[in-house]
């Protein structure tokens, strides 16, 4: 199984997106709906903290002769 | 004081001459060169537009039928040559070229015609049919441009605002004959690196400074590149062949670094819009389930739990007594069976013997058979239909 904190955005974001499709649709167990609930909150959870942390990092790339290296831009 | 007036012309007279002076003036079929100013084309009918150099103005009018065979799209400011005839359009006092044939002359309108090339021969290899998905989130974005220009600072403060991620700048030169080279290597350069996708920009600048965008060197870069294409390149107007090979054309730099990221406010905003309905579906589910307890609660079985001992209770009275029915025919019948037999068993009853004026004669309780059996003084009990005698034995005789 994929490991929660490994996970992209994007992925995130899609399988919170089904979870909740899923409690939509089904008439679902209970302990299957909490379960459904819990997993739902720690992935807006999740998600709204990659989103808080985004930040911007800017490499140049600098060609020197064929011989090429990075450097921070800013 | 008579006045002459001489011949007196109407309006439509005098506009008539000068038709026929200048339809017999030799100006017709005539080439003329010039720069196109204030270009209609409404209703992409007929065009008019007026040619115009240093020192001169004059009006022009392409109709549907001449400018359909453009290869091209005149614009304002395009250096032109034109065939066609003077004419004059008496209702206006105006007189006009009525425009045959235009082809661009020199300059700009030059290079026009090579971009419409280069774009039909990419076109036909193919080169415009790139359409790869883009990555909804990516993690690092490469960039080729200026290293110095407005573009690549457009380009960070717009992803910055929207959704800050990596970037990696590729700092090419973007006008003059090195850089067709210099872009198309740096293309090739970030498709090698881990970035997701990739921005070529350059901000607005004349139709010669944006060339090496149209170049087929760059087009090639972006169509063999495996990572998808975001061109940014010019202004809103303007449109290279590499904005035509991209996998995705913006107007502008930031336009393409719209396109390259998500907006963080919207995701944001949609991120809450996901935490109200699983709140929401989360609250619903509890309460369709607590509903259907409710409505087992309800149920008689529950309300009035007695109902059920109540019900048994009347079921075992009815068994009881249907039972009892039961009970009480049988035994009348064996009481009638009992009866019949009573008769047949009184029959051999020694009673029944007795009635018949028999008696049975017994001695200490024990029935004597023989006379034999008895001695004188002996005390004999006989019993008699209706009851017992004793008596002493005077004689025995046998």
């Amino acid at each position: 199984m994929e490991n929660d904190d490994e996970k992209s955005f994007e992925s995130s974001l899609e399988e919170l997106e089904k979870t909740i499709q899923e409690l939509e649709d089904g008439d679902l167990p209970l302990k299957e709906s909490v379960d459904k609930f819990k997993k739902g909150a720690k992935l807006l959870k999740k998600c709204k903290e990659e989103l808080k942390n985004a930040e911007i990092s800017i490499e140049k790339i600098v060609d020197d002769d064929g011989k090429i290296d990075l450097e921070n831009f800013i | 004081m008579t006045k002459t007036y001489g011949k007196i012309y109407s309006v439509d007279e005098i506009s008539d001459r000068i038709k026929k002076i200048v339809e017999n003036s030799g100006l017709d079929n005539i080439w003329v060169k010039g720069e196109i100013s204030n270009f209609r084309h409404h209703d992409k009918r007929h065009m008019y537009f007026s040619l115009k150099d240093k020192n001169a103005v004059i009006d022009c009018a392409m109709f549907k039928s001449a400018n359909k065979k453009l290869i091209f799209d005149p614009e304002e400011g395009m250096q032109v040559l034109i065939r066609g005839n003077v004419g004059i359009y008496k209702r206006r006092s105006n007189y006009q070229i009525i425009v045959e044939e235009m082809k661009p002359a020199g300059g700009r309108g030059e290079l026009y015609i090579k971009f419409l090339q280069i774009k039909e021969k990419l076109e036909k290899k193919g080169f415009f049919n790139k359409d790869k998905n883009l990555p909804k989130f990516p993690k690092k974005i490469g960039v080729v441009t200026s290293g110095n220009g407005a573009a690549i600072e457009d380009i960070t403060t717009t992803i910055e605002r929207r959704f800050p991620v990596k970037i990696l700048l590729y700092p090419s030169l973007v006008q003059g004959k090195n850089a067709k080279d210099n872009i198309a290597r740096g293309i090739k350069y970030l498709d090698n690196t881990d970035v997701d996708v990739i921005i070529i920009a350059r901000g607005g600048g004349s139709w010669e400074d944006l060339w090496p965008f149209n170049e087929e060197v760059v087009a090639k870069a972006i169509y063999n590149c495996k990572k998808p294409v975001i061109s940014g390149v010019g202004h809103e107007t303007d449109h290279t062949i590499a904005d035509f090979v991209a996998d995705k054309r913006a107007v502008t730099p930031s336009g393409a670094a719209e396109i390259a990221v998500p907006n963080k406010k919207e995701l944001n905003s949609h991120l809450d819009n996901l935490r109200d309905s699983l709140i929401k579906l989360m609250k619903n589910n509890l309460l369709i389930k607590k509903e259907r307890l409710n409505s087992l609660a309800s149920r008689t079985i529950f309300k009035k739990p007695l109902t059920l001992i109540e019900k048994k209770e009347q079921q075992i009275d009815d068994i009881e007594k249907n039972l009892s029915n039961v009970l009480k025919s049988r035994l009348e019948k064996i009481s009638n069976e009992i009866d019949k037999k009573e008769g047949k068993l009184n029959a051999l009853s020694p009673f029944g013997v007795l009635e018949r004026g028999y008696s049975i004669t017994m001695r200490e309780n024990r029935v004597i058979r023989s006379v034999s059996n008895l001695k004188e003084g002996d005390i004999i009990t006989t019993t008699l239909k209706d009851g017992n005698v004793n008596s002493k034995v005077n004689k025995n005789g046998k």
